[in-house]
């Protein structure tokens, strides 16, 4: 089917999706980008970002913390660090880690080595907080 | 003839070890189905990256990254990765054997350097006085993903700095709980096999650049292997040790059938006296 792509979603630990979808937007290190069917064959890196598909009328999010994605011939695959569906992220779990990610910012000097890796990790609670958030608005 | 308690005894210390055996067998049968679902859960991800990798190769020059380019192979360094514990039947002597092979194989021809993973590779290394690079014990205490990362950081940064000129690994792949196979894999410089056939294959778009790519995407693919043979390994790990324990607790029913025998032998032949003992007496007093 020409008018579909086929999204591959795998991190390390899982598969998490291979289906048919009609569109799929994710989280590009230029920006977000879409793909639709008959995209050109694309590889880019992925920042920590929300990472959403369409299937007919339902659309789904999902939080995923970097990692590569490649377009080529309507099939679109996401190799994620770890990624997660907009219901089973654990709210709490997000919450406690920003807040450790911002006390471990505010301690450390920004020429530290460590500040980088604190930064990412407030990144990837604050994505997934936000896409918690959505999901729950909805 | 060993005595009638010499031998309960024995029966009592061997029923002891039985029981152990067993639970480790247990232990273990419960850990390695643990550990096949994570190489299971892990293989998608590894294909996925395979093939993501080939697709790359296929439009993009080996020199356009040192970590494509091969180097004329003067020094080698050898990634072991055996296990933290032992009583796993011939598991980590046979991957000390398979690197002691490679070592001999190359001697003379190429420098060697070693980076082993487990205590039981380091312990062999150490006693012979081998010169390790790196060395991991309590592997088991981390996940494996950390140490992953850690090793590849590593090893990578050794071949960029010319201090290796390719990097191989040897681990146990995991065929079945009743056999796993050291293997050896070239981890550094990544290769992918070319597939010459696919001519016009259409150029990427990439995102950031290719450059930028190249840098993200290579230490992860050395990652991700080093990732996946540390779940072979220790799913292979566990199978062996299952296996093991099974034959040394029907080794143990065994042997315990055998002294129960010499038991009751003892304990008839010690009445037998006895009854002997008492009849003459009997008889001398008449």
């Amino acid at each position: 089917m020409a008018d579909k792509i086929r999204l591959r979603l795998v991190t390390p630990s899982r598969l998490l999706l291979d289906e048919e979808v009609d569109e799929a937007t994710g989280p590009g290190a230029l920006g977000e980008f879409g793909v639709l069917p008959k995209h050109i064959s694309f590889l880019t890196l992925l920042e920590a970002g929300e990472m959403s598909y369409k299937q007919g009328t339902d659309q789904h999010r999902l939080a995923i913390s970097g990692g590569y994605a490649e377009v080529l011939d309507d099939v679109m695959t996401v190799l994620a660090n770890a990624a997660e569906y907009a219901d089973e992220i654990d709210v709490e779990r997000a919450g406690d880690a920003r807040d450790r990610a911002e006390k471990r910012i505010a301690e450390l000097d920004h020429e530290d080595k460590e500040f980088a890796a604190a930064e990412a990790a407030l990144r990837r609670a604050l994505v997934r907080l936000q896409v918690a958030g959505k999901e729950a608005r909805k | 003839m060993a005595t009638l308690k010499a031998i309960r005894k024995r029966i009592g210390s061997i029923r002891n070890t039985q029981q152990i055996t067993k639970a480790m067998k247990m232990v273990s049968a419960a850990k390695l189905r643990r550990a096949q679902e994570a190489v299971l859960a892990a293989r998608p991800y590894a294909e996925k990256m395979a093939a993501l990798l080939q697709n790359l190769s296929a439009r993009v020059a080996a020199e356009a990254h040192p970590l494509l380019t091969a180097r004329e192979e003067k020094k080698v360094l050898l990634l072991l990765l055996t296990a933290d514990r032992g009583l796993c039947g011939g598991y980590n002597s046979n991957l000390i054997r398979a690197a002691e092979g490679f070592l001999r194989s190359q001697r003379g021809e190429k420098e060697i350097q070693l980076a082993v993973v487990g205590r039981k590779g380091v312990d062999y290394f150490r006693r012979r006085k081998v010169e390790m690079a790196e060395r991991y014990i309590n592997i088991g205490s981390r996940p494996a993903e950390e140490l992953a990362a850690e090793l590849a950081e590593k090893l990578i940064a050794r071949f960029l700095q010319g201090e290796c000129d390719a990097v191989y690994m040897l681990y146990s792949r995991f065929r079945s709980a009743l056999s796993q196979v050291p293997t050896m894999e070239k981890l550094v410089p990544v290769a992918a096999e070319k597939d010459e056939g696919e001519g016009q294959a259409t150029e990427y778009l990439y995102e950031p650049g290719l450059e930028a790519l190249l840098s993200s995407l290579l230490p992860k693919v050395v990652e991700v292997g080093i990732y996946r043979a540390l779940l072979e390994a220790s799913a292979s790990e566990h199978g062996a040790r299952m296996t093991a324990m099974d034959s040394a607790t029907s080794n143990a029913a065994e042997m315990i059938s055998t002294l129960t025998l010499q038991m009751n032998r003892a304990r008839q032949a010690s009445i037998t006296k006895e009854l002997l003992e008492v009849v003459s007496t009997a008889e001398a007093l008449k």
